[in-house]
């Protein structure tokens, strides 16, 4: 009978004498190729457009916030209420007169009453150009810093003598209100992105879970042959790689695509105040960092998952 | 008798083992034992007497219950499981039901060894493909478990186990499933590695007529989870058994 074949003596000098555990090609096919089961990469996609759609919407607010918030802030309205329009006028020049005199103004303009008619005509019909209603006359003032409360105070004063019953406003206060509900919408869009990300976790850990009890048996004969839980996590870490990055990817398509939409309505609205919530280019690639976040919260989470079931095998 | 100092370092020591599964009786009680390098070992039996059990110990599926277990000098009860790993690619395991993975051909499976421990590819087709004309299953490399017969599974396993030139190899009634010839070429198989590459060779079987075809063999007996030592082969230097006859 002839001699067994068996192998020439390796020369590494590692346990088993090779070069050492493999995660390349050669292990690639130690499991069956165990696919998620079969909604998960839609699944995936589904909040991955979520996150992208709330993380667009998240950033055109502070945008928009930012864009209102630097255009408002150094900017102050001074408000000359007299019932008697040739009063009116003529007070409203003097404040123009002092207003201009100041060091800290930038800018003066005295609101054309024809303007402010076409402004209140939406709220007050007729009525507005009827002169049966009083309307204070307007001056927009642009100082050369922020709109503080000392600038405020100074303008007061110098208006105090010459103007009386001048009523001197910052901009950007009558829009508090509003800054403090962008606020809350921005903060609504970190809480969606947040749970979306869990709700991610939660599927690809469900899914992994199941993958493994799929391949259990497999698990175990290569674990005794000497698969390293490194080794073994690969394999599955190889399918969830694929899954996840074509659900993400899908995902970031279908959410990029709605968010290009959606700003096509909003942009045909040629309103001041959404136009300062456009997309700049670095935004674009914060949403396109969605994806890869995606891939990467998945592989994390698969690979939680599978090192805690490995570690109920010896 | 060789002095103490003459001794070889033992591969594997128990000392005063216990396994329960759960809260069981034990199926192994107080086993103690050594097995030395190059020495060839039947581990004999009745059914349900602790074989698999014990061999479960011995290939590291399992840690006992109670005692302690060195293998290669090292502590196996107090080894992190990250570096166990390194001790079981030193192992070659034939499982009693054979154990091939189901989706991997004949080749893949017999290459698995060579493949988890890093070996060049080159090395692994050569070595693996002489293993299966060896075995007589050259024609079969591509079948998948599932499309072969008992025996040619068993070859598979038989093939897988010794392909990496273990230091211990463990086979759980290896010959049950082929036909009389093919279980003498095979205990032929487990005497090469045995000789020539000094692997210490664990074989569970309850049959009688293998134990006499291997001449320097040494006999562990298993009765209801109790070791006994009807041939020496627990003492040091241990009595060949072959000439004993002794059976089951």
């Amino acid at each position: 009978m002839n001699a067994p074949p068996l192998p020439e003596a390796p020369d590494g000098d590692v346990a088993g004498g090779y070069a050492g555990p493999a995660h390349g090609k050669s292990t690639a096919r130690l499991l069956p190729a165990t696919r998620f089961s079969g909604p998960i990469p839609w699944v995936i996609a589904i909040l991955m457009a979520l996150v992208v759609i709330a993380a667009a919407g998240g950033l055109a607010l502070r945008n928009l916030a930012t864009s209102a918030g630097s255009q408002l802030s150094s900017a102050v309205t001074v408000q000359v209420i007299e019932p008697n329009p040739d009063l009116r006028l003529a007070r409203g020049e003097q404040a123009v007169r002092v207003l201009t005199g100041l060091d800290s103004v930038q800018a003066v303009r005295l609101v054309p009453e024809a303007e402010l008619v076409a402004l209140l005509e939406p709220w007050l019909g007729a009525g507005a150009a009827s002169g049966d209603v009083p309307i204070p006359a307007l001056i927009d003032v642009e100082l050369k810093q922020r709109a503080g409360a000392a600038e405020i105070a100074q303008i007061e004063a110098a208006l105090a003598e010459t103007v009386p019953g001048a009523r001197v406003d910052a901009q950007s206060d009558w829009l508090r209100p509003v800054y403090g509900a962008l606020a809350a919408l921005q903060w609504l869009a970190v809480g969606l992105i947040g749970l979306v990300a869990l709700a991610t976790a939660a599927a690809v850990w469900l899914a992994a879970r199941n993958a493994f009890a799929g391949a259990r048996d497999t698990v175990e004969i290569i674990h005794l042959l000497g698969a390293t839980d490194r080794q073994i996590a690969a394999v599955f870490l190889r399918t969830v790689l694929h899954e996840a990055a074509f659900g993400a990817l899908v995902g970031a398509a279908m959410g990029a695509g709605a968010v290009w939409l959606l700003g096509q309505q909003f942009a045909a609205l040629d309103s001041g105040m959404t136009s300062g919530g456009g997309l700049a280019l670095a935004d674009w690639l914060v949403i396109a960092a969605v994806p890869l976040a995606g891939v990467l919260l998945a592989l994390l989470t698969a690979r939680i998952t599978i090192a805690l079931a490995l570690r109920d095998m010896l | 008798m060789r002095a103490m100092s003459d001794r070889p370092a033992e591969i594997v020591k128990f000392d005063n083992v216990g396994l329960r599964y759960g809260t069981d009786p034990e199926v192994l009680s107080n086993l103690s034992f050594t097995l030395y390098p190059g020495s060839f070992y039947f581990l004999t039996g009745a059914s349900g007497a602790g074989k698999t059990s014990l061999l479960k110990l011995l290939y590291l599926a399992q840690r006992p219950s109670r005692g302690g277990i060195r293998m290669f000098g090292q502590d196996l009860i107090t080894m992190p499981r990250d570096r166990l790993p390194d001790l079981r690619r030193q192992l070659g395991v034939v499982f009693q039901n054979f154990r091939l993975v189901p989706h991997l051909t004949a080749f893949d499976n017999v290459a698995l060894p060579l493949r988890l421990a890093g070996a060049d590819e080159k090395r692994v087709i050569k070595a693996v493909s002489d293993m299966l004309d060896w075995v007589g299953l050259s024609h079969r490399s591509h079948a998948v478990p599932a499309t072969m017969s008992g025996g040619e599974q068993q070859r598979v396993a038989i093939a897988r186990a010794v392909i990496a030139r273990p230091r211990i190899l463990i086979a759980d009634e290896p010959t049950g499933n082929v036909d009389p010839e093919m279980a003498l070429k095979l205990l032929r198989l487990f005497e090469a590695l045995n000789h020539r590459v000094g692997t210490t060779v664990v074989v569970a079987t309850h049959d009688v007529h293998l134990l006499k075809k291997v001449p320097d063999s040494l006999i562990m007996r298993l009765n209801k989870g109790q070791l006994s030592d009807p041939t020496g082969a627990l003492r040091y230097p241990p009595r060949p058994s072959a000439t004993s006859g002794s059976g089951t």
